[in-house]
């Protein structure tokens, strides 16, 4: 880098400012001091209200920890304890599968919704507007409502299923459709990630479809060939914050099976990791052995976004790449 | 290195604040200053867990507040919440008095989340005989005594009169003693439609009333001292049985689908609406199904006994307790005397009989941990209601008060309830049988026991 710096006159040439002794210009520092500032709020915030319990919680996993006394120091303890708890590895295949079954449904579903409104012309805002509602819903409503939407005799999910000629299942009780029904009520809360498909469609460049159309391609050939790969980027972002945020499901499985409506399902099937751990913290007083779990769970994420990263970015087109 | 200097300080500073907000709250008060009887309490008083929006809990608020106006009340409306009782404690923010569930109390004692009220009771003279045994029992733990007793719920069968006669059945017919008789009795009640259930027959309550049958059946499922005992044969078959019950109603996922569409509290029931035949229930549900009988609802009602006849009941109900760091634990303590005592009770059950009146209903009875309070209240408030299913109802709850058991206090409380459920669920939905689910639930629960214990 180099040791000098100009400052850019509007009514004379370059004047030539002399560097500071670590070969930064006052507007240099200037600048960073104006970028601190900034940011300060947000770097605040996330010291203090995330960064800060999060070491908190490393520290805590390596103690035993009932909120009420002190912590007391044991070690490798609660992490050779999770090993040995048949639940946490049953709540982490739950949340797997269900993890499995969201993700890419959730990716087509939006992307589904998103193509709709690039179709409606006027109307787009209004369903937009639609479709991003639900995200405000707060989830512990949203999964109260779909309780009964999804009820196996009474539920409208079953009855719009009767009008074609099924039989729909007993989502919330069957043990085998506990987390598909749960896949489902996450549906609702698509209308963040279809708002992202909409503007990567939008940007998209209309040449491509016609020089593909004038090749005589047809539109899944367009879809396939051009939209994916343009979109890639969303696409890849989407699942990627998807991944996380089912991973960490919370919401709507306690409400719907762990909450105080009495409609507890009554099967670990609807044990996601992030209710366990609730339960380790909160019913069962051990706050170490939570922060253990919570620190488990961040490795696993971390894992999977890794290798996300590793696989899609061999797919990903970015736009701003050269 | 420079340059991470004010970043350091930040993350040092947030740590800081950050850990003392999760492990702060370390002093250990307990009873401070003078809780004589004859002090008078001042100050604030937070409440947290306590409703308080019936005339039941309202004249009692009053009758406390009349009693010491010096004192400012502050409920925290809503239900008891374990995370935010939990962080309010060891923030150091701790209420001062929290109305729990008893079945809680064990286990919170042992983690030191609530005083011994033993100086509270000593100094006050609160009399401990007048509330029922069973309910003190339950808030004991290692002959300290954690809590005040205050509601009582017990349990009985309640049923729907007119299921009883379409299906050709005698009231009689409903009994928990001979358990091949009353499978037979719930299949004559269980209605079927499209393959579906349409009416239950007969709901034994599960996966929450598993004690019930447990003990119907003679298990213990929490020794003396806090121990599980969750895979006692006698357990492991009622269980099974209870599942069996299920099985011939349409089966575990069909009878909580259909279950889940009951309207329980509203007019449209599953009694009124012919959804349900029989249920044990508790006390209170009484009180819910008055409203009903303008829908139709013939009640009856028959006692939930062991299989040797005898009528039992599990134990439910509340109890007022002082958190580890309570500020004003005078006012505390004279709170949780004056909401129970005789007195209040009897100034809550006029409140109801105003109620009562002004509906142009009936009284159902008041359920208390207070024996002597019940009793009274009995003597001068019910009556015969003019309905006989109603009063036959009542009566099966006024005469299984003493009878009634709960699952003994344990340390591990919690990690034991949990378990158990998780056993009762996991058999009911067929991913395992009764005796491996209730093996596992013995063994996660006897090691959360070892370890509370120890600590």
């Amino acid at each position: 880098m180099t040791a000098t710096a100009e400052r850019v006159g509007t009514d004379g040439p370059a004047e030539p400012v002399r560097p500071d002794r670590r070969g930064r210009s006052p507007l240099a520092r200037q600048e960073d001091r104006a970028g601190w500032a900034f940011v300060a709020p947000w770097v605040l915030g996330f010291l203090i209200f995330t960064a800060g319990p999060m070491i908190a919680s490393l520290v805590l996993s390596f103690t035993d920890y009932q909120m009420i006394q002190s912590p007391r120091a044991v070690g490798l303890e609660n992490y050779r304890e999770l090993f040995d708890d048949p639940r946490v590895l049953k709540s982490l295949s739950n949340t797997f599968v269900y993890a499995a079954m969201f993700v890419p449904l959730g990716t087509i579903f939006a992307l589904l919704l998103a193509m709709m409104l690039l179709q409606v012309g006027r109307a787009g805002g209004f369903f937009r507007t639609a479709f991003y509602l639900p995200e405000m819903t707060p989830a512990v409503a949203a999964a109260a409502m779909f309780l009964l939407l999804l009820n196996g005799q009474q539920g409208l999910v079953n009855k719009v299923l009767g009008w074609v000629g099924i039989n729909g299942p007993n989502w919330t009780t069957d043990p085998n459709w506990l987390k598909p029904s749960l896949a489902m009520v996450s549906l609702w809360t698509l209308g963040g990630t279809v708002v992202i498909y909409l503007a990567a469609l939008n940007s998209v460049p209309k040449q491509l479809y016609e020089a593909a159309e004038l090749d005589g391609a047809g539109p899944v050939t367009k879809f396939f060939r051009i939209t994916v790969p343009m979109i890639s980027g969303a696409l890849f972002f989407t699942v990627i914050t998807n991944t996380i945020a089912a991973m960490q499901m919370f919401d709507q499985a306690y409400t719907m099976f762990y909450g105080p409506q009495q409609k507890a399902s009554a099967s670990e099937e609807s044990l996601v990791y992030m209710v366990y751990l609730f339960q380790n913290a909160f019913q069962f007083f051990k706050m170490g052995f939570a922060s253990a779990m919570a620190w488990l769970l961040f490795v696993i994420i971390l894992a999977i976004t890794f290798l996300q990263f590793r696989i899609g970015n061999r797919y990903v087109y970015y736009h701003g790449e050269r | 290195m420079k340059h991470l200097r004010l970043p350091v300080v930040l993350a040092a500073s947030a740590l800081a604040l950050t850990s003392c907000a999760g492990v702060g709250g370390k002093e250990d008060s307990g009873g401070s200053g003078d809780t004589s009887a004859e002090s008078t309490p001042s100050g604030t008083l937070n409440v947290m867990g306590f409703s308080g929006e019936d005339e039941v809990a309202q004249s009692r608020i009053s009758a406390f507040k009349a009693a010491y106006p010096g004192v400012t009340v502050k409920n925290n409306k809503g239900d008891f919440d374990a995370q935010q009782f939990l962080t309010a404690v060891s923030s150091g923010n701790a209420p001062d008095v929290v109305y729990m569930a008893r079945n809680l109390i064990g286990t919170y004692a042992a983690k030191g989340a609530i005083q011994p009220l033993d100086d509270c009771i000593k100094n006050n003279g609160i009399d401990t005989g007048q509330y029922r045994e069973a309910a003190m029992n339950e808030v004991k733990l290692k002959d300290k005594t954690y809590g005040i007793p205050e509601f009582y719920t017990v349990t009985a069968n309640l049923i729907n009169g007119k299921a009883l006669k379409s299906a050709g059945v005698q009231t009689a017919d409903i009994q928990t003693t001979d358990w091949d008789k009353l499978e037979q009795t719930a299949k004559k009640l269980y209605k079927v439609k499209n393959g579906r259930p349409a009416r239950i027959g007969y709901d034994p309550r599960m996966p929450d009333f598993f004690p019930l049958w447990a003990m119907n059946n003679g298990a213990e499922l929490v020794k003396p001292g806090g121990e599980p005992n969750l895979n006692d044969p006698k357990a492991v078959e009622a269980l099974s049985y209870a599942i069996k019950l299920v099985q011939v109603q349409g089966g575990w996922s069909n009878f909580k689908t259909f279950r889940d569409t009951f309207d329980i509290f509203g007019e449209k029931n599953q009694f009124t609406q012919d959804q349900l035949g029989v249920m044990p229930i508790e006390n209170w549900y009484v009180n819910v199904l008055r409203d009903s009988r303008k829908n139709g609802l013939e009640l009856a009602s028959t006692p939930f006994t062991d299989r040797q006849g005898q009528p039992i009941s599990t134990l439910g109900g509340s109890a007022w307790v002082v958190p580890k760091g309570a500020k004003n634990f005078d006012a505390a303590c004279k709170w949780a005397k004056t909401l129970t005592s005789v007195e209040t009770w009897h100034k809550a059950a006029e409140a109801r009989m105003q109620t009562v009146a002004k509906d142009k209903s009936f009284f159902t009875g008041l359920f208390t941990g207070n024996k002597t309070a019940d009793e009274e209240i009995k003597a001068k408030h019910l009556k015969p209601t003019g309905d006989a299913g109603f009063d036959q109802a009542i009566n099966n709850y006024y005469s299984v008060l003493d009878k009634a058991k709960s699952l003994n206090p344990s340390p591990a409380g919690a990690e034991i309830e949990a378990a158990w459920k998780n056993a009762v669920g996991k058999a009911l939905g067929g991913t395992a049988t009764p005796q491996a689910a209730l093996d596992q639930a013995q063994s996660e629960a006897k090691a959360a026991f070892d370890k509370a214990s120890q600590g």
